[in-house]
């Protein structure tokens, strides 16, 4: 199919919207009525076409004004793109991955042609027609993961594997919920880890961090992780909590439909080739409260998770205060009804 | 998820003699097209159908990660192993059709270094043969230390005294040449990192002398594989599919797990990256460890097996598979 491609905005005026595709495709991250943390890794293969699964990297209607955005929050903070300088061949592997991988599977969005190290690359939706040379960095606009990141939907994590843990030595990061690239720049999976609650407890990280060195390359794993975020907000930086956190105050049960957003992200892993690098993409997808209840599965289990969830996560997780207006809000859209297993809609 | 890697299928495209005891084997994508990228310090499993066995075995990739044209790894034959360096020695022409895995890195590069110390002994040089390939594209600084039984014996030597002239040094233990490791390391340049990979007792030598020099332990990496040793035949009860498995005396844990059909994860299949670790739910008897794996601690209790390396001596074993 060919997408549309929506001019919309992520701030002042909120302009962002879902089509009735985007909606049906919605990464729902709940496969049952409750919720508790567990390393939720699955092989990143094409599945359900249609889906945001289908896609080695997803692009979607919401493409052109996210890359906007993206270059908005950077000219207002440079600081969100960061590569040490060991990280820049992972640069490159992300360049190659990506490329490769959007002309393969979006032949009529983008185009990668290849005479040796002497690489052209096309991106009609953003209006790119760029000759380079591979692993030359004077020949790109910026560096290599800045500029494929500029072009790709998503933040980007990339960590150097060493010593027998990963290190958050890489990223562009612009959409994120309420976690800084500046702070954890140089921090190890441990350290940048640090503030989650429970999940210490429960060994989650030592596991996850023993599956995540053990990726290989053409083996790539994904999970789905969630928040809330009250306006369709890309950047839900610390860095302009000011800005966002006051947007939290003065929901009620006529705006909530409307302001409220469930949060996804969509989290995927890759082994890069000759850095030996792993580069951690979390693709962030909005949806109204409005939205996901026209949804009935959806609007029945959402209802009895985000009642029943332990406290402490609705805190860490920043929505605490608005549960109850959430739950009862919410609540209007859950009869009872049991609900199916898994996360894809009963009308499928 | 399945266990192992995703695999390539491959063919022979050249079998080269290099010594006495070393061949070259070259790969190429059959039926064309490029190999995957790798980065130095990569190896790939090498799939062998020898009869009714599968032999899998973790060879080192030599070639330029920049060329996907092929992959080249060397196999030192070793007439008292199990059989793997053998078969790849006798039965594997130009033309044949194999499996070899995606390339896996566990003896990487540490790309931070100021300067990149390699220290080789015998068949250890084929790592760095890549690395060195890598580097010296990235303008990396790097020096390797090659130690050889002999002239004759010194696989590559010459090549790489050539290729990299200045950065090579080669040491003949018939000449009575040996590494004068304190003074190396005490000259080193601050931000160096060290790298070995060759017999065990070298590899024990390096981290025990950069450890007492006060090298940080995370500026010395070595990469050893074990070859499976073999053993008495025993039995193994697998608890989760519920199949009794017997072991032979030439293969080891891992092989027999996969020949009878379970599904058991594994990586290097040489003791050293903790892959296939597997839990012990009951036994009467002796484990013998031969992995780098797991702690001494781990290892006196009983709970936990490396089944690609370690075996069992006694009546009964049974395992979480």
């Amino acid at each position: 199919m060919t997408i549309q491609f929506n001019d919309e905005t992520f701030y002042g005026d909120f302009t962002f919207k879902n089509s009735d595709w985007a909606i049906k495709r919605f990464p729902f991250p709940f496969h049952e009525d409750s919720y508790m943390y567990s390393v939720n890794m699955e092989p990143h293969k094409s599945y359900r076409p249609g889906s945001v699964f289908e896609r080695t990297f997803d692009v979607d209607e919401h493409y052109v004004s996210e890359m906007k955005d993206r270059a908005r929050v950077l000219a207002n903070d440079p600081l969100r793109c960061q590569s040490l300088p060991h990280m820049t061949l992972a640069g490159w592997d992300l360049v190659e991955l990506i490329m490769e991988a959007k002309a393969a599977e979006y032949p009529d969005l983008f185009e990668l042609h290849k005479d040796g190290n002497r690489w052209r690359w096309v991106n009609k939706p953003l209006g790119i027609d760029d000759t380079f040379t591979f692993l030359d960095e004077s020949t790109l606009p910026y560096g290599p993961m800045e500029y494929i990141t500029r072009q790709t939907q998503g933040d980007f994590a990339v960590l150097d594997q060493r010593d027998d843990n990963l290190w958050m030595d890489a990223g562009m990061v612009t959409t994120q919920a309420d976690w800084s690239l500046d702070f954890d720049i140089g921090m190890n999976f441990f350290e940048w880890h640090a503030p989650v609650p429970k999940a210490h407890e429960m060994g989650i990280f030592v596991r996850a961090l023993k599956f995540l060195l053990n990726i290989q390359q053409g083996q790539p794993a994904r999970r789905l992780n969630w928040t809330m975020t009250v306006n369709p907000l890309l950047d839900t930086s610390p860095e302009n909590y000011h800005k966002w956190g006051v947007m939290k105050q003065g929901l009620t049960m006529e705006n909530i439909g409307e302001k409220q957003h469930l949060r996804v992200e969509l989290q995927t892993f890759f082994r890069l080739p000759r850095s030996n690098a792993l580069v951690f993409p979390i693709r962030c997808y909005l949806i109204s409260f409005n939205d996901l209840v026209t949804v009935p599965k959806w609007a029945r289990r959402l209802h009895r998770v985000i009642r029943d969830l332990p406290e402490e996560l609705a805190t860490y997780k920043g929505f605490i205060d608005n549960r109850p207006l959430m739950v009862e809000w919410l609540s209007q859209f859950d009869d009872g009804t049991p609900t199916s297993d898994g996360i894809w809609p009963d009308d499928d | 998820m399945s266990a192992g890697t995703a695999k390539l299928n491959v063919t022979v495209a050249e079998v080269k003699p290099i010594n006495d005891l070393v061949t070259r084997f070259k790969f190429v994508r059959t039926g064309g097209g490029d190999l995957p990228t790798f980065s130095g310090g990569a190896h790939t499993v090498v799939e062998m159908q020898d009869g009714d066995i599968t032999r899998l075995n973790a060879y080192s990739l030599m070639s330029n990660p920049a060329d996907r044209g092929a992959y080249t790894i060397s196999v030192r034959r070793d007439d008292q192993g199990r059989g793997g360096s053998k078969f790849m020695h006798s039965k594997v022409k130009e033309g044949l059709e194999m499996v070899i895995s995606n390339p896996v890195n566990l003896f990487s590069l540490d790309l931070r270094a100021k300067k990149h110390l390699m220290l080789a002994g015998g068949i250890g040089i084929t790592p760095f043969m890549a690395q060195m390939h890598q580097l010296s594209m990235m303008g990396g600084n790097f020096e390797l230390h090659y130690s050889v039984r002999t002239a004759s014996l010194g696989t590559y030597a010459k090549e790489l005294s050539e290729r990299y002239p200045g950065k090579v040094h080669i040491y003949h233990d018939d000449q009575k040449e040996a590494i004068d490791l304190k003074t190396l390391l005490a000259n080193q340049p601050l931000g160096t990192h060290v790298y070995v990979c060759g017999p065990k007792g070298m590899i024990n030598w390096v981290h025990s002398t950069a450890e007492d020099m006060g090298w940080p332990r995370e500026a010395v990496h070595s990469e050893e594989f074990l070859a499976p040793a073999s053993g008495k035949p025993f039995e193994v009860k697998c608890a989760v599919s519920n199949k009794i498995v017997q072991v032979g005396e030439h293969q080891s844990l891992l092989e027999a797990l996969e020949a009878a059909g379970i599904d058991a994860p594994y990586l290097c299949r040489g003791g050293a990256c903790g892959q296939c670790e597997t839990n012990v739910i009951g036994y009467d008897g002796k484990f013998l460890h031969y992995d780098h794996w797991l702690t001494d601690e781990q290892k006196a209790g009983g709970k936990h097996i490396m089944p690609c390396v370690s075996r069992f001596e006694g009546k009964t074993l049974v395992l979480d598979r």
